[in-house]
Formats: structure tokens, C-alpha cells, sequence
């Protein structure tokens, strides 16, 4: 994995959202490079959300200038979600419908072929070992299954870059571990990864995180270079360490 | 009001056929602070609900100090404290009208009991004319804690209140619960965080509708029962697969920065483990023995019930 301007797939200056008076994102700057897992920690109401809704073309910065898979977030919101995947914790599958209609479904959504919709079915239902649960109703499905799935049907277009929002919540610590391993596969094929999580083990599987705290970025490097920085033994005391110093999360 | 002492005896759970709860029994003694530690899907909400009288097992008793939840649950619920998963409070009613409301509905007044949860209450006072439903996440968990506590309850009842929580507000909100356990009450909670485990007096590890150990955390470590290597290198994805395949190999998995790997037999001489390695093109090999925690042992409980039962998901 190179970092070049070449292959930035997410290049953010000075990136300032306010809402009224207060001020969710606070002059951000970062780069996050292709195949690359990116770990985007914070307390909660730190601001991550506001920034992850940003970057999908979502909803508009008040200042700065971002661009996402090449695109610009103010005039190219529309490539920038065709080029784009997103899950968020409570993953948005249809429960009423089955395996194989939601992949119709989302695929139909990004305006995929017939064949296109089929073939990628079957291939990804063949990677995740569920080929005899097609037809099954979501509903019936295992948490740890679903989430797999929902993982899937976000890269069901073949995005460029993939967010994930808390995507292994309450989730077993088997399964959790199945699911970074989906992670490090779509990486390995150059797909970039945007992770939020709260297990700060989960942070030490990405390449490089960054911790906010009110609203800006407080630290941004590889795991093992910041508990070197902050001389800490696990990525859980350099969060607590960074966070506590926030004011938000102590009123919040 | 004398902490709580629970007793769960036998109960079982079905929702449409599909098994909630298999045949679950244990006992909480008055004062602990007992987790229920398990994935989503484990059956921890079904068993609080149960426990909470808010809904009838198919089969089993549960008593709270002698009443039975469901024969007593009105003078149950008067020695209960209920803390839901979800957010349930009167999101169009300011902060202090919902306390308000959950004293006056168990006939005492904020006044009475203001010392129980002043610690927790004091740090939402600020914002007690503010709507509870705009609230933060921190501060609509404080304002819940704040009502299900204003009645004095003998047991609390707490379902998963720290999930998708940041670590910093986590511990937070447990050492809130050490100092409520000082109050004298039976404080029952669910977790999903693995971690949490060794926060409490005592834990029930669950999966699927199942409990798989009940001990003390540091019993639960001790009875591990393998040698637990903590191997790093400089390319831990393929390091994790390489582990994997080994002949000897039990279990291999990441954990943080490293993998845990646990071999079939003790493993005395590193070098050939570590030799073994370098042959597989691995460099910087760190190689240490180390102490399982509890979701190593969760992991191998899981593991072995699945080698059992054959479950696959």
C-alpha cells in the first residue's frame, strides 16, 4: 500500500461543519489512501457521524475542501455514492425479503444489469458458504450471518471505498473475527475501508486510525506508532487518555 | 431494603418454535453485581424480560427474595429496578417531569431517595427543563439509571447499558455501578463486551439461549486449561492463516496487535515454533506465553460447543 496522491481515494482540508453555533467538525484534514483500512475512532459525539455523512455525500460541509474517489463533495455528490458503500450498525437489509431478493434489490438501486444482479449473487453467496440460503427470509437468518450479508450487499456494485459504521456491534467473538477477515480480503483487492468501531482491539487491525475529541482529530498515525507516541500498552489507553480530555463527552 | 437474592430455576423460552432459552438456572446472591455475558441473540434481553415480570417463561420459576415474578410480580415490580436496552423514557417530557413520574408511579417523591442517585442525577441537573428525547446518548442513560434507581430498588435490573457506548463513557458508567453496589443493592447486568466480564463479582457466559460457565471472572480464566501463545510478526494476516494450518494447531485467532494460538499440546521450546515460522517467510517474530482473558475463554467454550452440537453460523 503506497500513500501518493495518486492513489488518495479520500483527500480532506480544513473540513469545518457547524450547525448553528456548534462546531461538530473543527478544521479536519486527512488523506486515506486505496486499499487501505482506516479507523475513524472517537467518544461518542465527537463528531464522527457528522464527518462519515459528509464524506457519503450526505449532507454539505460548511467549509473545506473534500473529495471522495475523485469526486468533490459540493457539486459530485451523486458519483461519489455510485463509487461508495456504506453499512451502518443497524444494518439496512429488508428483513421481509430474502437472501437473494435484498442483492436484487440494492443491486437493482445501483442500476446494475440482470446478469450482472445473478452472477454477483452467486458469487458472493459461494464465498460466504450460503448457496443453500438463497431463499431464505432475512428474518430467520443468524446476526453474525446477517451482518456478512450486509457487508456483501454494500459491495455489491464494487465500490471503491467501503464505509463501515459499527458494523461488528454485539456480534460474538468468533463472528467478529470472521468479519475482519471480509474486511482484510476486500483491502487485499484495493478496496478502501472506513471503520468506525468501539472495540479498541478492532482498532489495532486497522493500518492507520484517527481519534476525535470535540470535533477534531486529535491523533492520526498507525497503531503501533501511537502507543509508542503516548508510551501506552494497548490502543484502549491511548483512547481513554486522548477522549478524556474531551468536554463534549463528559457533558454527553 | 435488603438487597435482593434471586433464584432462577429451569426456566425456558420459545418464541413460535424458535428456542429463546434453554432450561437456564442459577442463583444471584443479595449485594452481587452479576453480569450476563453474551452475543446478541443470546437470550440475555428475553431472561431480563422475563425477570423484570414483563413477560411468562414457558416453563421455570424465578423468585426475587421469595416473590415469584409471576404469581407476586405486583409487589415485584415495587423492589425492581428496569433499565431496557432501548431508550423508554417519555422522550416529549423534560428530564425532571420523568423522574418525577417514576417516583410518583412508585409512591414516593425525588426528595425522599434524592441521596441514592444524586451522584448520577447531579450531572443532568443542568439540563432537567430539556426534553429527555433531545437529549445525548451519555445523558439519556444517566437520566435512566436516575429513574429506575429513584424507588430504591432492591435489585436493578440493567440491559445492556453500555452497548454502543465509547470506551471512555463505559468505564464511566461502571464505576457508577461500583458505588451503587455500595447502596446495597443486587445489580443484575448484560453485556456483549467481553471485557466488562471481569467487572463484576460473578458471570453467566451465554450463547445462544444457553449459559455455558457460571463463575467468578478470575475462576473463569483459571479454568482455561491451554497454553496461550501471543505471536506477532511482520505480516500478521498471513501469520493468522499460517497458525492456523500448523499440524498441532487447536485454535488461532487476532487479538489486538498480536494472534493468540493455542496448540494442542504445550509448546516448551519456541525456537522450532519460531523457526517454523521464519521457513514460512515471517520476520520480527515475537513469541510469549500469556494469560487467557475471558473472551479467550469464550471463544474456546464456543468453539467446543460447536465441535458438540455441530452448530454452524
Amino acid at each position: 500500500m503506497e500513500s501518493t496522491a495518486n492513489n488518495r481515494v479520500i483527500h480532506v482540508r480544513e473540513l469545518v461543519k457547524k450547525f448553528g453555533d456548534f462546531v461538530a467538525n473543527d478544521h479536519l484534514n486527512f488523506d486515506v489512501y486505496a486499499g487501505e483500512i482506516f479507523g475513524f475512532l472517537g467518544a461518542n459525539g465527537a463528531g464522527k457521524t457528522t464527518a462519515m455523512k459528509i464524506l457519503c455525500g450526505l449532507q454539505r460541509p460548511s467549509s473545506g475542501t473534500i473529495e471522495v474517489a475523485g469526486f468533490d463533495v459540493y457539486k459530485q455528490s451523486d458519483q461519489i455514492k455510485k463509487n461508495i458503500g456504506y453499512m451502518s450498525q443497524r444494518f439496512s437489509l429488508y428483513e421481509d425479503l430474502t437472501v437473494k431478493e435484498n442483492f436484487q434489490f440494492y443491486g437493482g438501486i445501483y442500476g446494475l444489469s440482470a446478469t450482472e444482479i445473478k452472477d454477483r449473487t452467486r458469487q458472493m453467496l459461494e464465498s460466504l458458504q450460503m448457496t443453500t440460503s438463497a431463499d431464505m427470509i432475512l428474518r430467520d437468518i443468524p446476526l453474525g450471518w446477517k451482518q456478512k450479508l450486509a457487508f456483501s450487499v454494500a459491495m455489491v456494485h464494487r465500490p471503491k471505498i467501503v464505509f463501515l459504521d459499527e458494523p461488528t456491534g454485539g456480534v460474538d467473538p468468533i463472528t467478529r473475527r470472521q468479519f475482519w477477515e471480509m474486511i482484510y480480503e476486500a483491502a487485499s483487492k484495493g478496496v478502501t475501508v472506513f471503520v468506525t468501531t468501539h472495540y479498541m482491539d478492532e482498532a489495532e487491525y486497522c493500518n492507520r486510525i484517527s481519534i476525535m475529541v470535540d470535533g477534531r482529530i486529535e491523533a492520526l498515525d498507525s497503531p503501533a506508532a501511537l502507543k509508542a507516541k503516548y508510551n501506552a500498552a494497548t490502543m484502549d489507553e491511548v483512547f481513554i487518555r486522548l477522549a478524556r480530555a474531551g468536554v463534549r463527552s463528559m457533558n454527553g | 431494603m435488603k438487597p435482593a437474592e434471586v433464584k432462577i430455576q429451569n426456566i425456558e423460552k420459545s418464541y413460535e418454535g424458535v428456542k429463546a432459552l434453554y432450561n437456564i438456572s442459577l442463583d444471584i446472591q443479595p449485594g452481587e453485581l452479576f453480569g450476563f455475558i453474551g452475543p446478541d441473540g443470546a437470550g440475555k434481553t428475553t431472561l431480563f424480560r422475563i425477570m423484570a415480570s414483563l413477560l411468562l417463561p414457558d416453563a421455570g420459576k424465578i423468585t426475587v427474595s421469595g416473590l415469584d415474578v409471576v404469581a407476586n410480580y405486583k409487589e415485584l415490580r415495587h423492589i425492581l429496578g428496569y433499565m431496557p436496552g432501548r431508550f423508554s423514557l417519555y422522550p416529549d417530557l423534560s428530564v425532571e417531569e420523568n423522574l418525577r413520574f417514576f417516583a410518583g408511579v412508585h409512591g414516593t417523591t425525588i426528595k425522599q431517595n434524592y441521596d441514592l442517585i444524586k451522584d448520577i442525577y447531579q450531572q443532568i441537573e443542568p439540563f432537567k427543563n430539556r426534553p429527555a428525547g433531545k437529549l445525548s446518548g451519555g445523558m439519556k442513560q444517566k437520566l435512566a439509571l436516575s429513574c429506575a434507581l429513584i424507588h430504591k430498588p432492591a435489585l436493578l435490573l440493567l440491559d445492556e447499558p453500555t452497548t454502543g457506548v465509547d470506551a471512555v463513557s463505559r468505564q464511566e458508567f461502571w464505576n457508577m455501578l461500583k458505588h451503587l453496589k455500595k447502596e446495597g443493592i443486587t445489580i443484575v447486568v448484560s453485556t456483549p463486551y467481553m471485557d466488562e466480564a471481569s467487572l463484576c463479582d460473578k458471570v453467566a457466559l451465554m450463547q445462544k439461549g444457553q449459559i455455558m460457565d457460571i463463575e467468578k471472572p478470575a475462576v473463569i480464566v483459571e479454568k482455561f486449561g491451554y497454553q496461550l501463545l501471543s505471536i506477532k510478526s511482520n505480516r500478521m494476516f498471513a501469520l493468522l492463516h499460517d497458525l492456523q494450518q500448523f499440524e498441532h494447531s487447536l485454535s488461532a485467532y487476532r487479538f489486538g496487535d498480536s494472534i493468540h494460538y493455542i496448540p494442542e499440546s504445550p509448546i516448551k521450546d519456541f525456537n522450532i515454533l519460531s523457526y517454523k515460522l521464519a521457513e514460512r517467510g515471517h520476520s520480527e517474530i515475537v513469541i510469549k506465553e500469556t494469560q487467557a482473558v475471558v473472551e479467550d475463554c469464550f471463544i474456546l467454550l464456543m468453539q467446543q460447543s460447536e465441535k458438540a452440537h455441530g452448530i454452524n453460523s
